[in-house]
């Protein structure tokens, strides 16, 4: 009996648990049909377009400018985030207050909240008549279709992985480091710097990383603030949905393989911060 | 925290010399770190506040700006109706799929090694990094009249894109790893020692993972579950490219909302959306029940 299991070896041992043909099996066929086989017709229908016609859409003013206003404030939303996640996982680890849990389900409400909602909301907020955007008017910042809106909306939406990449690491610090840096002098910045920050800086980066993905890909939260005012407000997913309403099937199709190149180059780069983070915490 | 530690320390400064540094260095701290944690803890909420309660707080404003009855006749008004009950199909349908997607491929992951694991788990992600637009795309690219799928499925009559069906994949594919993703880690850090003992005892694979596999997982599976609804509900991005906006057959909530934001008709977009703010709160408070049975 037990020699009949023991029959399917490989290099790291004895495969004894049955199952795995059809563990194997649905999680492939599932995995074909519903993303990747979709996802390959935007190879095959790029594969279609002339090169040149790919290089002129891509290139042409509308399409460069939505990629920048895209990449700019979505990187500025992910260094926002950066910092005020960390000031939040911070709070919502180390100290006790009233309303600690309540604050910390708030977090999560971006990844509840449907895009839409978030962006009407956010665009009745701080438009010119809003509660703050009103206040900002009087001082003459226009927040509402300027990219500073975008960049709202963005960090809106990026919130939640920042905290939620840091929180556990945080919790898990191990509190002697600190004390023993404070004892033997250091000050409660140069404590946070050299001794904290380093063992926090491979969640940050990765908190950083996804949320700068989100922010490039979002549509939603941030079409209803930005205005859409051609070559200053319009983000690249808009203009592949413009495409999309003139059926330039070809054109959208274009726009987004390169979105996608440059969202999968991003995530290549968090993936080997994550391994490289591994080894090191390993070696 | 306080109330736990202070025992401790004054248990520290009758014993011996060593902790009595503690001691000295303590009451300095204490001051200055007492105003470090209020001034943390209120530009906190001063950000909370501007970025996450406010909007909520103006979506119920504007909801109820014209009075209760508007706002009743707007939520139970035909097109409303409907699109909410499509969003519901489509959440169901997103989480059933994606649950048995999530228990096999986390199973498969997590308790048996083969060549190419890495690279399954990093395509299992890949949704995760697309953006919902170029999602919707996708699928219009596979099954719309110029897909190269388009022809046959017209040949038979079959309407996926700007229909439901296409709604409900676009659903599922933006959510594909949210249920995996819960699992994984749970069960990796779980090991494989116990399937691999009731193997060798001679139980059968669903008895392996009914009887030990899945008490282990219940509450992060919930987890995972909530997670995938609120993402499922709200998702508009890739619907709002597949769905082709028919008002009353492939309208979702979300999609509702910017038709009639749209339409200049913000009172009732607003009220629209404080139905998915109610729907919102409600996981967000069931998340936070399973969350703290997990343990995460």
């Amino acid at each position: 009996m037990e020699q009949q299991i023991i029959k399917i070896k490989n290099k790291h041992g004895v495969r004894v648990i049955p199952g795995f043909g059809l563990c194997i099996g649905v999680t492939l066929s599932m995995l074909g049909c519903l993303v990747l086989i979709p996802l390959a017709s935007i190879f095959v229908s790029a594969a279609g377009l002339h090169f040149s016609e790919f290089i002129e859409v891509v290139t042409s003013r509308q399409v460069i400018s939505g990629y920048v206003v895209s990449l700019s404030c979505a990187f500025s939303a992910a260094l926002i985030n950066a910092v005020f996640g960390m000031v939040l996982a911070w709070v919502l680890v180390r100290y006790e207050f009233p309303g600690k849990r309540l604050m910390d389900g708030l977090i999560e409400l971006p990844f509840a909240l449907p895009t839409s909602v978030a962006g009407i909301a956010l665009t009745a907020l701080y438009s010119d008549q809003g509660w703050i955007g009103a206040l900002f008017a009087r001082i003459g910042i226009k927040i509402a279709y300027t990219r500073i809106g975008i960049t709202i909306a963005m960090v809106f939406v990026g919130i939640p992985f920042v905290v939620r990449a840091v929180q556990p690491v945080l919790e898990k610090l191990d509190r002697q480091y600190e004390e023993a840096a404070m004892m033997l002098g250091a000050g409660r910045m140069r404590t946070f710097f050299r001794v904290i920050l380093p063992e926090l800086f491979p969640a940050l980066l990765a908190g950083f990383g996804l949320a700068f993905a989100r922010g490039i890909g979002e549509y939603g939260s941030v079409v209803f603030i930005a205005g859409n005012i051609p070559n200053q407000t319009q983000i690249a997913p808009l203009l592949i949905m413009t495409k999309l309403e003139q059926y330039k099937y070809a054109d959208a199709t274009a726009i987004a393989l390169v979105l996608l190149l440059i969202s999968f180059l991003l995530m290549l780069l968090i993936n080997s911060v994550q391994i490289y983070m591994q080894r090191f915490s390993k070696g | 925290m306080k109330k736990e530690t202070e025992p401790d320390y004054k248990q520290d400064i009758a014993g011996d010399g060593i902790h009595s540094l503690q001691k000295v260095v303590e009451p300095h701290q204490d001051q200055g770190s007492l105003a470090v944690k209020y001034v943390l803890i209120g530009v906190s909420v001063l950000f909370l506040t501007l970025m996450l309660i406010l909007p909520l707080a103006v979506v119920t404003a504007n909801a109820l700006r014209e009075g209760w009855v508007v706002y009743r006749d707007t939520i139970l008004n035909e097109y409303t109706v409907k699109a909410l009950g499509l969003t519901v199909l489509a959440t169901v349908a997103a989480v059933a799929v994606n649950t048995i997607f999530g228990i096999f491929a986390a199973y498969l992951l997590s308790k048996f090694y083969f060549r190419g694991r890495q690279v399954l788990a990093a395509l299992i992600d890949l949704p995760f990094s697309i953006s919902p637009v170029i999602a919707g795309l996708v699928f219009i690219l596979t099954f719309g009249n110029i897909g190269w799928m388009g022809p046959f499925l017209k040949a038979h009559n079959i309407k996926i894109v700007f229909a439901v069906p296409g709604v409900i994949l676009a659903t599922i594919f933006v959510t594909f790893p949210f249920v995996f993703r819960e699992l994984f880690p749970v069960l990796n850090a779980q090991g494989k020692d116990e399937e691999e003992a009731a193997a060798l005892m001679g139980a059968g694979g669903f008895t392996i993972f009914w009887r030990i596999t899945f008490p282990h997982i219940k509450w992060a599976l919930l987890y995972g579950i909530i997670l995938c609804t609120a993402r499922a509900m709200g998702e508009f991005g890739a619907v709002s490219v597949i769905s082709g906006h028919l008002r009353g057959k492939t309208n979702t909530l979300p999609l509702h909302v910017e038709i009639l934001y749209n339409e200049f008709n913000t009172t009732a977009a607003f009220a629209v959306s404080s139905i998915l703010v109610i729907m919102a709160v409600v996981i967000l408070i069931a998340r936070n029940l399973a969350q703290h049975r997990t343990g995460f």
